[in-house]
């Protein structure tokens, strides 16, 4: 029987029985969760909102082949919810809106700064789901045998019944419930890799540790292993400190102005549960994010013992060629080689002709060339057999993996969705709009955002594409919507003319930049093309400098914000004291 | 509510919280600054001569140890917090 179809089923029926129990009956239902959702529960579903199909299935994998370089992942996606805790979420809460967008039109008096974040928010939620899509399809035609425009029908199926019925109620609920099997898919493969290297249960440990029945530690024999083959060092990175710097920057302060995270925090009862429940986010993200690199170190170690310099066995007939190969007193490759074949993730490609694997780096130093390409996917999918796991946590770590990417195209479409009903019909072209229709446009918006992700997904298909598009989730979501936000909670002279000045500042330079270096003409540019030498992954911190200076210089040259607005940032900055403002909350009350 | 000082036992004291919570604030950035920028990445050469269990210092820090940091630097905050709300009677 088919491990990873039950797994699927047991738990797509799990997400649909709880959409069907949270259903949203009014905006503030639809859009915050009616404010009643506890601060770990929160944490809980902001961690699988945040990590995506890249997170659980490709991270390790980048580590493993970066090494040191892959840091800037880990501290870049965690280190940013310490500016989520101290700078924004509180404040955000205590404001009390629906969306991002909300804060920006009333805390700049603005429609059109109110338009220029739906902008942002849309363009960086977008080019996010689609590689959450892409995920689904893929891992529905690789490992159900359905094939892969299917694949991404029927996880726009799941989604559409829990984001269109229950809003951000049942979205939050269903995150839970995919944090718990995502989670338990990735540590559970971890924990027994770890045992099996180093003798210590805790992978974070059996990372420092030393190899098992060995006197050196893991980290160095690997290093020493990848080096002699002709790799990169695994603990230092050929990238200058300032690109690291740049890029980890980017993903921090990126992180922290993504709407789909920062909306989450809508969703609590009060500004101290805001705070609280980013410690708790930051704690349920590190228990995957400690883990990764440990799994990407074993994962590179396991593969090159096991693989470098065996003797090819193909699938057709594994069991007798192995044996064959054994008699003839060589060792023949491992079985999930064979096994992972067939998906197009591992291959192997003789190019020396003597039947024998060999992974070279590309400074090897016997000179042969590299004969197997293994994708990033691989450290994570295969993990469970590498371990010798039994068949059913294989299925699990298919289910894990459509758990993250479901559970993040979810937080993404409430942030499309409440951006066109609330936003852009409410509160700038239909502003008599009742509280009901209003549920509806959100709930119609809802599922057409599901069917134009869904094409997305489809039309991008070429993966290679949506992993340099994230760039610009970053890059945009730091330089155009953290610094507007920011000063608009920490600096009350920022007024209407130096946010619009700012969000353009930040959004019109990164797009062009990483559209110029990733997509256009200077694909093929080398590093030494950079402005200043920072990588197209890092530019959204160089300009959010930018877009902070020009935001304060425009704001200071033009006339202050309205008393009004002034004392409504001090009103957000002490909790417990928000009042009604006309100018900003005209025709809206403060949300409570 | 009242533009004047208050001293009475019920008001909040709404000048005196806010400079606690950028001094706060501040004090965590830096610390959050410190264990990702500083030892992960500008410092991490000169820390690798160190070890950590079988791991060189600067390296476990941008792989394992700030995060571990990070972590803890928001819990702290809202014990902080939570202490200055008291202190200056703010209602949360």
């Amino acid at each position: 029987m088919d491990w990873t179809l039950i797994w699927v089923l047991a738990t797509f029926g799990l997400y649909i029985g709880i959409a069907l129990w949270a259903r949203a009956g009014s905006t503030n239902d639809f859009y915050v969760a009616g404010h009643g959702v506890h601060p770990v529960v929160n944490g809980m579903a902001t961690a699988a909102d945040w990590m995506s199909a890249a997170s659980f299935l490709s991270m390790a994998g980048l580590i493993a082949g970066m090494g040191y370089g892959g840091s800037v992942y880990l501290m870049g996606w965690t280190g940013g919810y310490v500016l989520l805790a101290l700078l924004l979420a509180p404040f955000l809460r205590e404001f009390g809106k629906f969306t991002v967008p909300d804060f920006v039109g009333d805390r700049y008096y603005s429609g059109v700064a109110r338009v220029v974040a739906v902008i942002c928010a849309l363009f960086v939620s977008f080019t996010y789901i689609a590689g959450q899509m892409s995920g689904v399809g893929i891992a529905f035609s690789r490992f159900l045998g359905v094939d892969f425009n299917t694949g991404i029908l029927f996880g726009m199926g799941i989604v559409f019944v829990y984001a269109v019925l229950g809003g951000m109620k049942g979205v939050t609920y269903t995150q839970v419930a995919q944090y718990v099997v995502l989670i338990f898919a990735y540590t559970v493969p971890a924990i027994f890799i770890s045992l099996m290297l180093t003798g210590n249960p805790v992978p974070q440990l059996g990372f420092i540790g030393n190899l098992k029945g060995e006197d050196i530690s893991m980290l160095q024999k690997l290093d020493e292993t990848v080096k002699g083959l002709g790799f990169e060092s695994y603990l230092s990175s050929t990238k200058t400190n300032f690109d690291i710097f740049c890029i980890t920057a980017a993903l921090m302060f990126g992180t922290a102005g993504l709407p789909h995270v920062i909306i989450r925090f809508f969703t609590v009862p009060r500004a101290s549960d805001a705070r609280l429940s980013a410690g708790w986010a930051l704690v349920f993200i590190a228990l995957l994010y400690t883990v990764a690199p440990a799994v990407g170190a074993f994962a590179r170690h396991n593969i090159i013992e096991s693989v470098n310099e065996t003797t090819y066995v193909p699938a057709a007939g594994y069991a007798q060629g192995s044996q064959l190969v054994s008699e003839a007193g060589e060792t023949p490759s491992p079985a999930w080689f064979a096994n992972w074949e067939s998906t197009g993730l591992v291959a192997f490609d003789d190019r020396n002709g003597d039947g024998q694997m060999q992974i070279r780096g590309p400074a090897a130093p016997d000179g042969l060339e590299n004969e197997v390409t293994i994708n990033n996917d691989i450290y994570v999918l295969a993990n469970p057999e590498i371990a010798r796991l039994p068949e059913w946590v294989i299925g699990l770590v298919v289910a894990g993996g459509l758990a993250a990417a479901l559970s993040t195209a979810a937080g993404l479409l409430m942030v499309i969705s409440s951006a066109i009903s609330h936003d852009l019909c409410r509160r700038t072209f239909f502003k008599g709009m009742t509280d009901k229709t209003e549920l509806r446009v959100a709930r119609g918006a809802a599922a057409a955002a599901v069917i134009a992700a869904g094409f997305m997904g489809i039309y991008s298909a070429d993966l290679a594409f949506v992993a340099q598009v994230v760039a610009f989730a970053f890059g945009l979501a730091a330089a155009s919507l953290f610094p507007v936000i920011l000063l608009g909670i920490f600096w009350k002279r920022m007024n209407r003319e130096g946010a619009i000045a700012s969000m353009l500042t930040g959004l019109i330079p990164t797009f062009a930049y990483i559209w110029h270096f990733k997509l256009g003409a200077g694909k093929a540019a080398t590093s030494e093309d950079w402005f200043l030498g920072v990588s197209p992954e890092g530019i959204g911190f160089v300009v959010m400098i930018g877009s902070i200076v020009v935001g304060v210089a425009v704001s200071l040259v033009t006339k202050p914000p309205p008393q009004d607005i002034q004392d409504l940032v001090e009103d957000i900055r002490i909790p417990g004291s928000r009042r009604s403002h006309g100018i900003a909350d005209s025709g809206m009350a403060p949300v409570d | 509510m009242a533009d004047t000082p208050e001293s009475s036992d019920l008001t909040p004291d709404r000048k005196g919280y806010w400079p606690g919570v950028i001094r706060l604030t501040l004090t965590l950035l830096a610390l959050w600054f410190l264990v990702s920028f500083g030892a992960g990445i500008l410092l991490r050469e000169f820390l690798d001569q160190f070890h950590i269990g079988g791991a060189p210092l600067g390296f476990w820090f941008a792989q394992n140890g700030s995060i571990y940091v990070f972590v803890a630097l928001i819990f702290c905050y809202c014990a902080a917090m939570n202490r200055l709300e008291k202190k200056y009677r703010i209602g949360g």
